[in-house]
């Protein structure tokens, strides 16, 4: 890209190289989501320092982790970033309906997570008497994987409205970013789950 | 144009649609002098809070204060001079300049910048809040693991105190992710990163360190709040809970925040050393890249706060070595600004005499930063008046100094008028002749054993001499930030009328109006060279030959 400019007596030619072109919205996304690695990297790290003592606790990891409800919840939120994938491609093509089919099913695996979620917190709350103030293992449980739900209900909130925009047909192309920066949210999301899950209920049992 | 033609209207309103269109305003320069009014206020009160222990120190054995008030004083005064003084400040100053100097009509998101001021004043005032709840709480301002927990911090004052700083932190990182999006987007057309004026850079580089330390303070925030509301043991010793894992969060934000209030300082004085020798910056890509590695290492010191926790030796050689390595880019910035004040026809106006009290002074608290770093030292030294000596001496002497010099160069943009020369000197030198006699006998005292965040002290340590000279260096200060204060305030009246470019500077936001019209520029500029004004002046010999 190269654009001729005058000034005065003067002219030259401006290059690709010094034409700035980045797009503010994605830009204040990128930046947005290095600080949330930051602040999960805080939990995480705080979670792995704390990990040799919880797990000899009562009661402890191993002992209180279901197993399948963990796996379909993750499957669903693993998912999902398949499915907004696929409704973003739609949304390139302009195809309205394919959008949101694709839109809603990621908000629905994203509440299916929470279910799962929900699920196990019921679980480990009733049956373990597992709760924040429990023990170590309790106070870095559910901050950590507390936080992260907290992520994805936002996430669901944010995807319903646009959800609602498209529905209405209030998406257009002046707005098309700001479906994109939402993905790359729920991307983020999922990423961080992909490490506090690898954490929490593969290495930390 | 229509824009041009409201707004001298607007001074004919009635005060209240006055206020209304300052409160509702996404102007970012109606926002930066409200980050910059508001930090005055909290800075001025900060004073306040050290004046009372000044006073507390002035005698051994005093009664004047007790010493829970101490206490709460001390915790209140270093947490509003860095969370409520020295970041809205730095932010105000970032807010104004910043979209100026690089030729933009307002930052990225200007609703954010409105959010994000807001929000930090509301921090503030729950801060502050706690004094209603029965007192501040008595902490520290790092407030460190156990006295934070209920035990020893009854009520609930460290509450509204951790709530303060986790929502005045939101704030600051929307500041952050606005103005770091601002100079990578909103550059004028022709402005490479190279040729990034060093103060924007500077400030850019300060607020991609906001954006990841910050969120750390947030997390170990956050788990205190759950150790005190619901009952977490993150920090509870007793319940396997570690003391020590909050030092390291604290410091892995706290060691990057001193960088990220003094590299804005670095570049105001980048910007007026350069202007006031009336030579170009010497060795521009030295500084910006220094910039950088300062930015980096800032990371990977933080536990030189714990070296008397008795942590490995690895890890105190480790941090001791960084420590010494940040050295290193802070030196060069430092030949570099002596090469550009060397050979260089001097306008001695208060922006350059601040810049050459801060580099004089920096450089001294820079070296006893080096002391500190050593290890064995540090044993001697850590939690004595030494450490409080050095970093007032860095924060005041490198940050404040460097402000006051930022400010006075750009008050006439901002208002249209000169400052009074006559006052801003009378300021510099109290302010000199105080902060020496302030922070100097620190040191002595210091090194006499004289422990920090004691509320008094006996007679026969022969510490009492050094800390009355101490409190008279603070009675001397005292006034200057008032005459500062009554500088900028009679000056919007009696200062003579600045024109737009009242130092024949060379960077853009000289290039428009004083102050500048809402929408800042009536054509946006393009710029081919790091003094895009200077081309402006000089056709015949732009510096676009010479880069």
């Amino acid at each position: 890209m190269a654009v001729s400019v005058r000034r005065d007596s003067d002219e030259f030619t401006l290059s690709s190289d010094n034409l700035v072109a980045l797009s503010p919205v994605k830009v204040g996304m990128l930046t947005f989501l290095g600080s949330e690695a930051a602040f999960f990297g805080t939990l995480i790290m705080t979670y792995v320092y704390f990990l040799r003592q919880t797990i000899h606790g009562e009661p402890n990891p191993s002992q209180v982790f279901r197993l399948p409800t963990v796996l379909a919840a993750s499957a669903c939120l693993f998912s999902s970033s398949a499915t907004i994938y696929m409704a973003e491609k739609a949304l390139r093509r302009n195809s309205r309906q394919t959008f949101l089919g694709w839109w809603g099913l990621t908000i629905v695996l994203g509440v299916l997570f929470l279910l799962g979620t929900m699920l196990e917190w019921n679980d480990l709350i009733g049956r373990w008497g597992l709760t924040i103030s429990r023990n170590l293992f309790g106070s870095t449980y559910f901050t950590l994987v507390g936080f992260h739900a907290l992520h994805v209900t936002i996430g669901v909130i944010v995807m319903s409205i646009v959800f609602g925009l498209a529905w209405r047909r209030q998406i257009t192309e002046r707005n098309e970013t700001g479906v994109e920066v939402v993905s790359w949210y729920w991307h983020f999301v999922d990423g961080v789950w992909a490490v506090v899950f690898t954490l929490v209920y593969v290495v930390g049992r | 144009m229509a824009i041009a033609q409201r707004e001298p209207a607007l001074e004919r309103l009635p005060w209240t649609s006055v206020l209304h269109d300052w409160v509702t305003t996404v102007d970012h320069k109606k926002i930066g002098i409200m980050y910059f009014l508001m930090a005055v206020v909290f800075l001025v009160i900060g004073g306040a809070e050290a004046l009372v222990m000044r006073f507390q120190l002035l005698r051994p054995e005093s009664k004047a204060v007790s010493a829970n008030a101490f206490n709460q004083m001390m915790t209140m005064h270093g947490t509003t001079m860095i969370f409520f003084a020295a970041m809205p400040i730095l932010a105000g100053v970032a807010n104004y300049i910043v979209p100026l100097q690089i030729g933009a009509r307002d930052m990225a998101f200007p609703r954010l910048n409105a959010l994000g001021l807001w929000v930090t004043l509301f921090g503030g005032i729950l801060a502050y809040f706690s004094f209603a709840t029965g007192g501040a709480p008595a902490i520290g301002w790092f407030a460190y693991a156990p006295l934070t927990e209920h035990t020893f911090a009854r009520g609930p004052a460290t509450d509204f105190w951790i709530l303060g700083l986790l929502v005045s932190g939101v704030g600051s990182v929307s500041g952050a992710i606005n103005l770091v999006t601002t100079v990578l987007t909103l550059r004028c057309p022709g402005m490479t990163l190279r040729q990034i004026p060093l103060y924007t850079w500077m400030a850019f580089w300060a607020n991609v360190q906001i954006l990841f330390a910050l969120p750390t303070l947030t997390a170990a925030l956050t788990m205190l709040l759950f150790d005190r509301v619901l009952g977490a043991h993150f920090f509870d010793a007793q319940a396997g809970g570690s003391p020590y894992l909050w030092q390291h969060l604290f410091w892995f934000f706290g060691h990057p925040e001193v960088y990220i209030i003094v590299l804005p300082a670095f570049g105001m004085v980048s910007d007026v050393i350069p202007v006031f020798s009336r030579k170009v910056i010497f060795g521009y890509e030295f500084v910006a890249a220094s910039t950088v590695a300062i930015a980096f290492i800032s990371f990977g010191v933080w536990a030189h706060h714990m070296f008397a926790v008795g942590m490995s030796r690895t890890a105190d050689i480790f941090f001791g070595a960084m420590s010494l390595v940040i050295a290193i880019p802070t030196g060069i910035k430092t030949f570099n600004w002596l090469a550009t004040v060397y050979g260089g026809r001097w306008r001695m106006a208060a922006p350059m005499l601040f810049s050459l009290g801060f580099l004089s002074m920096f450089v001294i608290g820079g070296l006893t930063g080096i002391i500190l770093a050593v290890v064995p030292l540090d044993y001697q030294l850590t939690d004595s008046y030494f450490v409080v000596g050095h970093f007032h001496w860095v924060i005041i002497g490198g940050t404040l100094m460097g402000l006051f010099a930022g400010v006075y160069y750009w008050y006439p943009k901002v208002t249209g008028r000169m400052y009074s020369e006559r006052l801003a000197r009378w300021q510099f030198w109290l302010f000199l002749i105080g902060f020496l006699l302030t922070f100097g006998p620190m040191h002595i005292s210091g090194m006499l054993g004289m422990p920090r965040r004691i509320y008094t002290y006996p007679v026969d340590r022969g510490w009492a001499l050094w800390n009355q000279v101490s409190s008279l260096g603070a009675l001397i200060q005292a006034p200057s930030y008032l005459i500062f204060v009554w500088n900028l305030l009679i000056s919007l009246k009696n200062g003579a009328p600045a024109g737009d470019d009242p130092w024949d500077a060379w960077t853009l936001e000289w290039a428009t109006t004083s102050p500048p019209p809402s929408y800042n520029f009536e054509r946006i500029p393009i710029v081919r060279s790091r003094r895009p004004l200077w081309d402006l002046k000089h056709p015949d010999d732009p510096d676009w030959n010479y880069e």
